[in-house]
């Protein structure tokens, strides 16, 4: 009889999905709780910036897209917070960990949203860094985590192509929104080629986690990755991104760019960004100012004892 | 008159809209973030179509002058231009209020709505009819928090109290009738809010009662002196239209 851990190591292998009743590695379980959260508090979290521009949208139609974008980001929330729960851990205690500062979420969404042109940025760069990072998620070795990957892929591909349309809008505009586009691209490019996590040589968990076929490509591959493309995509902006040291490269076939600031990301993820006080603040607030709610719906569900459709 | 009437409807939707997506990544728990997000998504692309059909109107009837946009209409008219009612442009204050805020209006609009299902103009009675079925889900959703807080526990219940007490005041505007919208139902294409009255007393207060609340008394109260369909709003529309117009504003003649 083969063991546990054999049977486990022989599916990884054959890359045969791991589902939340089969056996697991205790690390395996961990790691993918650790990931699998702070991707959904990320998506939780990152309502907020462009949540900030809602009510200051500048047409009826970008009001419309970005209520729906928002949206999207709760519900790319909730299908996490769903598999995470297959994992063995409530939602109530996931979110628990985040309102306490004990789990992270993505550094990203501590940089301040100052202009419309933001907007246009973070669709186009931050959900593009996204899917960089999630598209092979769609293949990773858990299967909840994997399912809930590929309905939110489609969704993000979707937001990257609008915050790009609201940039190719600005590009095309007055000189005021040119200088708006090119502004929000110099203040988001550093913070979303950091999204894709420290260089491989100072990633702690990446390693068990390539091993284990959750990660399938490392941060320095995706974010390289990432830079390419943006390279060239820029290009249709009539835009430049900030780093005088990106170029192409024949010998490599890929984009020479310049150093990446650690510092500042080692201090944004250690809860010195310009946001973070605001983005835990407000979510603490929802939650407190919600509490009142939560339990007359659940005193109300009680007293019908009938089953309520809200949590 | 009846570029008068459409745009009465859609500042209530675009307005109700807007301040329902205050809410969005704020709400007390996800599900209902994505519900109420729902809502104003839903209200706003209402405000879309009837904005778009009066503006047709508009650019029919004078054809020398520019043409007007849906934008033009919600970013580029003043506080006094919006004939929204001024229930609707209240700060959000807790889900309470919110929630029964929407409550009154969506039992309103509905009623409304299957009017309008019957208007002479045959677009507004598509638009009547797009809208019913979204409409139907905010009585539904809302009258379902009407009960849970009402019926929940004794905070909820005591929030509701509130709630009612700021704005049952502001409850009769909806059916007073202006001049424009006289004319929208002499004319076959709108109708009298008036005659609404007595459906949505009944309606309203069925629902409250099963929520344990106090009923809607129609008390012949000194008339309100605002009169939002009229142009006469509380100051609170003023800030959300610095905010919503800001850069249409700012930065004049702009594609977005
Ligand atoms: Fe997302
Ligand atoms: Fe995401
Ligand atoms: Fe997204």
């Amino acid at each position: 009889m083969p063991s546990h851990e054999q049977i486990f190591e022989d599916k990884i292998e054959r890359e045969v999905r791991i589902e939340p009743k089969d056996w697991m590695p205790e690390d395996y379980r961990k790691l993918l709780i650790r990931q699998m959260s702070q991707h959904a508090h990320s998506e939780i979290v990152g309502m907020l910036p462009e949540g900030n521009w809602i009510t200051r949208a500048p047409s009826l139609r970008r009001k419309a897209t970005l209520i729906a974008k928002v949206q999207d980001e709760a519900g790319h929330g909730l299908y996490l917070y769903s598999a995470t729960e297959t994992l063995g851990i409530t939602r109530e205690e996931t979110i628990d960990q985040l309102l306490s500062g004990k789990a992270k979420y993505s550094s990203i969404f501590n940089y301040p949203t100052l202009t419309w042109a933001d907007i246009g940025a973070i669709g186009w760069l931050v959900d593009g860094a996204a899917i960089m990072n999630q598209v092979p998620l769609c293949r990773a070795s858990f299967g909840p985590y994997a399912r809930a990957m590929i309905r939110i892929c489609k969704e993000e591909s979707f937001h990257q192509r609008q915050g790009f349309e609201i940039l190719l809008t600005l590009s095309r505009g007055s000189e005021a929104q040119k200088h708006m586009c090119q502004d929000a691209i110099d203040r988001w490019w550093w913070p979303a080629v950091m999204m894709f996590g420290p260089a491989d040589e100072s990633s702690p968990h990446s390693q068990k986690s390539m091993q284990w076929k959750i990660k399938r490509f490392s941060n320095d591959e995706l974010r390289q990755k990432f830079i390419d493309v943006c390279a060239e995509q820029v290009k249709v902006l009539g835009m430049k991104l900030p780093d005088s040291k990106l170029q192409w490269n024949e010998e490599t076939q890929h984009y020479d760019f310049g150093e990446i600031n650690w510092e500042e990301f080692w201090n944004v993820v250690n809860g010195n960004g310009p946001c973070n006080k605001e983005r835990l603040a407000a979510r603490k607030k929802a939650h407190e100012d919600g509490a009142w709610v939560r339990e007359a719906a659940a005193a109300y569900a009680a007293k019908k004892n009938h089953s309520s459709e809200i949590r | 008159m009846l570029s008068a009437y459409l745009i009465q409807l859609a500042d209530n939707a675009l307005i109700l809209g807007h301040r329902n997506s205050e809410w969005t990544g704020h709400g007390p728990v996800l599900e209902q973030d994505i519900a109420l997000s729902n809502i104003a998504l839903d209200l706003i692309g209402q405000s879309r179509n009837l904005y778009q059909l009066a503006a047709s109107r508009m650019n029919t009837l004078s054809p020398e002058k520019e043409p007007v946009t849906e934008d033009d209409l919600a970013y580029l008219r003043e506080a006094p231009d919006f004939k929204n009612v001024v229930l609707l442009e209240q700060p959000n204050g807790d889900w309470a209020k919110t929630i029964l805020r929407q409550f009154y209006f969506s039992r309103f609009q509905l009623l409304q709505f299957r009017d309008l299902l019957n208007s002479k103009d045959a677009d507004l009675a598509a638009i009547a009819e797009k809208s019913i079925k979204e409409i139907r889900y905010h009585v539904k959703w809302s009258s379902e928090w009407v009960c849970r807080l009402g019926d929940g526990t004794t905070e909820s219940h005591t929030r509701m109290l509130n709630a009612l007490e700021e704005l049952n005041p502001l409850v009769a505007e909806l059916f007073t009738t202006t001049d424009y919208e006289l004319a929208a139902a002499t004319g076959g294409w709108g109708t009298d809010p008036a005659s609404l009255q007595p459906d949505w007393l009944q309606a309203v207060n069925a629902t409250l009662q099963t929520a344990t609340l106090p009923l809607y008394r129609d008390e012949k109260k000194p008339a309100l002196l605002l009169s939002g369909k009229n142009g006469f709003h509380s100051e609170h529309l003023g800030f959300i239209l610095a905010e919503m117009q800001f850069l249409q504003r700012a930065y004049p003649g702009c594609d977005w």
